[in-house]
C-alpha cells in the first residue's frame, strides 16, 4: 500500500525545528566544562569544578535534600486525594461529576502566576498560627505543590480507571465484596501502573517547580529550582550548567527506556 | 446503577477529602485575592481604575498580548514542521522527531531558559564563535529584549503545540491525499489545499493553548528578558514583592484569570477536548 510521505522541504523545515529545539540543551554542556568562575566558554583547558561544587557546596546539596523531601510529601499526599476521589467517582458515578472534576482540574487550567498569588495569599494568612506551616516553610511548599500536582494525578488515575471492565467490580460487589473490599482488592491492583505514574508525574512537577515556589518563599526553604532561580538572576553561575546536564542525562536515560520497556511491550 | 444511601455515603467519603483540600487551600484564598482587588489600599473600584488609566501597566498588557501573538505564531508553524515528520515520516523518522519534541518538553523551564542564555548572552556561544571568525567586533545584543524572550519562550511551548496536531494529522483520511497525488497535483500543492485545510481544528487548538500559555508565563520572560521586556506575570511578582502594592498585583490577576476563562471558552466551542490530546 503506498503511504504520503513528507518530501524533502517538509524534512528540511522539521530538521530546522530539530535543531532549534536540541541547541539549548546541547549549549550548556560546554559551559559547565569551562574552568572560569563565571559564564564563558571554555577555551583551551576544561575542568570538573562546577560539577564538584554541586556536592561540596553545602548550598547545592541542602537544596537538593528539601526539593527530594517536598517532592515526596507532595506526591504521596496528592496522589492519595486523587486516587480517594477518582475511586468515587468512578464506583458510584454520582450527579454533577463533570462539574465537580473540572473543579478539581483547575489549578491545571488557571494561569500559574494567577495561582501563585493565591497560594501566596494562603501561606501568609496562616504564617502567624505555627511556626512551622505557612508561609517560607518546607510543608507550606509541599502543600503548594499538592495543590498544582493534584489535576495531573487525578486525570492520569480517571485515564486507567476509564480502561477498566466495570463487570470486574460488579463480579466482586455480587459476591458481597465490602467498598473497602472493591477499592483495595478489585480496583486498586487493576490501575497500579496509573497509580504509580501519577505518583512520579507528581514528583516531577513538585521537582521542577518554580512559578509557585518563588511566590512562596523567601530564605527557608530554597528548593533546587529556586536556587538556580537565585543564580540565573544575578551573577550567572556556572554551577548550574553543571546540574543542568546531569538533569537532561537523567532525563533522557528516562526516555529512552520508557520508549525501551513500551516497544517490549508492544511486541509481547 | 442503584442510588442507595450507603453509596452516596460512600462517595461522598471518598470524594471529600480532595474537594475540601482544594476549596480550603484554593478557592477560598482565591477569593481573598478578588477581596484584596477590592479592598486594597481603599475600597472600591480604584485598582480596576487604574489597570484603564496607569500607562505603565497598559503598556505591559500590549507587549503581552504582542508577544503573545509572536509567539503563538511561530510556536504554531514550527511545531506544524515537525509534526509532519513525526506523524507521517518514516519509522526512524519518527523515532528521531519524537525524541526532539519529548526530550525539551520534560526538561525544566529553568534548564531551558539558562540554556538560552549559554547561547545567547554577551560571552555566550553564538557571539564568541561570531566574534572569533571575525564577522563581528562587538557582541551582539541578544537577550534580555523582546528577542530573547520570543526565541525562550517559542523553545517552551513548540512541544505543547505539537501534541494538537499531531491528533489532527493522525485522524485524517490518507486516501484523500493519496487521490490527490494520483491526480496530478504536486507535492506543494497537495500540502496547501488539501493537507493544511484538512488540520485546521488542530491548528486552531493548538494556536489557543499558545496564547493562553503565553499570557501567564513568568519564568522564561523574567530570565531572558532581564527586567527590560516585563509581560503581565512579572508585573504581578513586581506588584505584590518589590513596590507592595497588592491590590493592583490582584486585581491584574483576576483580569487575567476572566480573559483567559474567555479564552477557554472560546476553544471549546470550536474544539473538543478529545481533539487536544
Amino acid at each position: 500500500m503506498p503511504t504520503y510521505r513528507p518530501g524533502p522541504v517538509s524534512l528540511a523545515l522539521a530538521v530546522l525545528v530539530a535543531l532549534f529545539l536540541l541547541m539549548p540543551l546541547l549549549a550548556v554542556i560546554p559551559v559547565s566544562l569551562t574552568p572560569s568562575r563565571m559564564l564563558a566558554m571554555p577555551t583551551g583547558e576544561l575542568s570538573l569544578r562546577h560539577y564538584r561544587s554541586l556536592i561540596e557546596d553545602p548550598r547545592w546539596l541542602d537544596s537538593i535534600l528539601l526539593s527530594l523531601r517536598i517532592g515526596i510529601v507532595s506526591s504521596i499526599l496528592s496522589t492519595v486525594l486523587a486516587l480517594t476521589f477518582s475511586l468515587g467517582v468512578w464506583m458510584f458515578q454520582p450527579r454533577f461529576t463533570a462539574a465537580l472534576v473540572g473543579f478539581v482540574l483547575l489549578p491545571m487550567v488557571v494561569p500559574p502566576v494567577v495561582s501563585a498569588v493565591t497560594l501566596y495569599f494562603l501561606l501568609t494568612s496562616v504564617s502567624g498560627l505555627t511556626s512551622f506551616f505557612g508561609y517560607d516553610t518546607w510543608l507550606g511548599v509541599a502543600m503548594a505543590h499538592s495543590v498544582m500536582t493534584v489535576p495531573f494525578a487525578t486525570v492520569l488515575i480517571l485515564v486507567s480507571l476509564s480502561q477498566l471492565d466495570r463487570r470486574i467490580d460488579l463480579a466482586a460487589r455480587g459476591l458481597g465484596a465490602s467498598v473497602w473490599e472493591r477499592a483495595t482488592r478489585v480496583i486498586m491492583p487493576n490501575i497500579k501502573f496509573g497509580i504509580v505514574t501519577a505518583a512520579l508525574l507528581s514528583f516531577v512537577l513538585s521537582w521542577e517547580e518554580i512559578g509557585v515556589t518563588l511566590f512562596i518563599t523567601s530564605v527557608n526553604a530554597i528548593t533546587l529550582p529556586r536556587l538556580m532561580w537565585m543564580g540565573l538572576r544575578d551573577n550567572i553561575d556556572p554551577a548550574i550548567a553543571a546540574l543542568s546536564v546531569i538533569l537532561i542525562i537523567i532525563t533522557v536515560l528516562v526516555l529512552i527506556a520508557r520508549s525501551l520497556i513500551t516497544r517490549r511491550k508492544a511486541s509481547a | 446503577m442503584r442510588g442507595t444511601l450507603s453509596d452516596r455515603m460512600g462517595a461522598a467519603l471518598l470524594m471529600a477529602p480532595l474537594l475540601l483540600f482544594l476549596i480550603l487551600a484554593y478557592a477560598w484564598p482565591f477569593l481573598g485575592v478578588v477581596k484584596w482587588s477590592f479592598t486594597l489600599p481603599t475600597p472600591g473600584l480604584g485598582q480596576y481604575h487604574a489597570l484603564l488609566t496607569d500607562e505603565l501597566v497598559q503598556s505591559v498588557f500590549i507587549r503581552t498580548l504582542r508577544i503573545a501573538a509572536i509567539v503563538t505564531v511561530v510556536s504554531v508553524t514550527a511545531a506544524y514542521a515537525i509534526t509532519v515528520v513525526w506523524v507521517r515520516g518514516s519509522p526512524v523518522q519518527r523515532v528521531l522527531a519524537e525524541f526532539c519534541i519529548l526530550v525539551p518538553f520534560w526538561i525544566s523551564v529553568l534548564t531551558r531558559a539558562f540554556g538560552w542564555v549559554a547561547l545567547l548572552s554577551n560571552r555566550g556561544l553564538i557571539n564568541t564563535w561570531l566574534q572569533s571568525i571575525g564577522f563581528i567586533s562587538e557582541p551582539l545584543t541578544l537577550v534580555r529584549n523582546e528577542f530573547g524572550v520570543i526565541v525562550g519562550m517559542s523553545h517552551f511551548l513548540i512541544p505543547f503545540a505539537v501534541f494538537p496536531l499531531a491528533s489532527a494529522m493522525r485522524s485524517l483520511d490518507e486516501r484523500v491525499l493519496l487521490a490527490a497525488r494520483g491526480l496530478g497535483s504536486s507535492r506543494m500543492r497537495t500540502f496547501w489545499t488539501v493537507f493544511v485545510p484538512m488540520t485546521r481544528s488542530g491548528i486552531i487548538g493548538s494556536a489557543l493553548i499558545t496564547f493562553v500559555f503565553s499570557l501567564g508565563f513568568f519564568v522564561t520572560p523574567a530570565i531572558l528578558g532581564g527586567g527590560r521586556s516585563v509581560m503581565i506575570a512579572e508585573l504581578i511578582y513586581l506588584r505584590i514583592f518589590q513596590s507592595p502594592d497588592w491590590g493592583l498585583g490582584a486585581a491584574i490577576s483576576v483580569v487575567l484569570v476572566v480573559f483567559v476563562g474567555a479564552l477557554m471558552a472560546l476553544l471549546f466551542r470550536y474544539v473538543k477536548p478529545k481533539q487536544l490530546v
